[in-house]
């Protein structure tokens, strides 16, 4: 299943880029749709933030741990203009050493 | 050395700037993909099939926050639609046709996109394109076999905090996308509608219902 999942998404992601080198530009020039499509990934990416920081591993409920210290290290790391490297495992880095202690 | 040679080596040598550093950040993908649960083969038939960040990401995320499959390949594919939409604009830019075309698409991504959407000529678009697109095509293929493998090997993901890695790389790609008013606000109210959901539907609902936000705000502004 997982599997169907990966490659089906895969095929499905190549698609939308072939799509979008083969489509005349006037078919999706409709300025609603060019503005929602530009608010999706900002909605999205901040949605995933948030279940993986806050989601309960148990599911269905909302917990504070060792997670959002990371993001917090991580936000740090960002305002200083830390490349995406340093910030993905300086934040993980926290997070282990938040547990350890 | 014409002017024309030098303009092209100069969008060579900003291509590759771009395209090595991000390049490497597929060790943090195959690193968390094996995290989330998939192992090292699915894991890189991502970064080969699938080839575009944020959507490996949010797979992964989705599957190792004990969403379905179903439910990640759904947030895999939203996310991915801002590549059609490069699309659209680089069609006219880089004017390829036939298997050129199928084959330039794989390698349609932010990155190659920014490197190729200013530039003033065809040619010099079509440089920027191909040498960022290539270069991290292969680079992060080989760094996510890098990361998974050895995320594989470093024992229990939560001990060594990539749970909280997924967090920081999302974090990490929206980031840059905060530049106006309009964008924040979409991001917080996204980020409340997805915890309220997070306590009442199955695991990789919120951020799709997340989306919604997206259409409201859209279609509220202007």
């Amino acid at each position: 299943m997982i599997w169907w999942a990966v490659l089906g998404a895969g095929v499905g992601c190549y698609l939308l880029k072939l799509a979008g080198l083969s489509v005349p530009a006037k078919v999706l020039g409709n300025p609603l749709v060019a503005r929602i499509a530009d608010l999706i990934p900002v909605a999205l990416l901040a949605a995933l933030v948030t279940v993986q920081v806050l989601a309960a591993p148990e599911g269905r409920a909302l917990v504070l741990d060792a997670r959002l210290l990371a993001l917090g290290v991580a936000v740090l790391l960002l305002l200083a203009r830390a490349p995406f490297l340093v910030v993905v495992f300086g934040s993980a880095a926290a997070a282990a050493l938040v547990r350890l202690l | 050395m014409s002017t024309e040679q030098e303009a092209r080596r100069g969008v060579v040598r900003d291509s590759l700037g771009v395209a090595i550093a991000t390049g490497t950040y597929g060790l943090s993908f195959g690193a968390v993909g094996v995290a989330s649960g998939l192992d090292v083969a699915q894991t890189c038939a991502l970064s080969l099939v699938m080839f575009t960040g944020a959507s490996q990401f949010a797979m992964a995320g989705v599957l190792g926050s004990g969403g379905t499959p179903l439910a990640g390949a759904l947030t895999a594919l939203l996310l991915g639609t801002r590549n059609t939409l490069y699309g659209l604009r680089m069609a006219p830019l880089l004017g390829y046709r036939g298997w050129r075309r199928i084959a330039a698409a794989q390698v349609l991504i932010d990155e190659s996109t920014a490197m190729s959407v200013t530039r003033p000529s065809r040619e010099l678009a079509r440089t920027g394109f191909l040498t960022t697109g290539l270069t991290i095509f292969v680079l992060w293929n080989l760094t996510t076999l890098a990361g998974a493998v050895a995320g594989e090997q470093l024992g229990d993901p939560r001990d060594l905090g990539l749970d909280a890695a997924v967090g920081a790389a999302f974090l990490a790609l929206l980031w840059p996308r905060l530049s106006t008013p309009v964008l924040r606000a979409t991001a917080v109210l996204a980020a409340l509608v997805a915890a309220g959901a997070v306590t009442v539907t199955p695991a990789g609902v919120p951020v799709l219902v997340a989306a919604g936000v997206a259409v409201l705000v859209g279609a509220l502004t202007r």
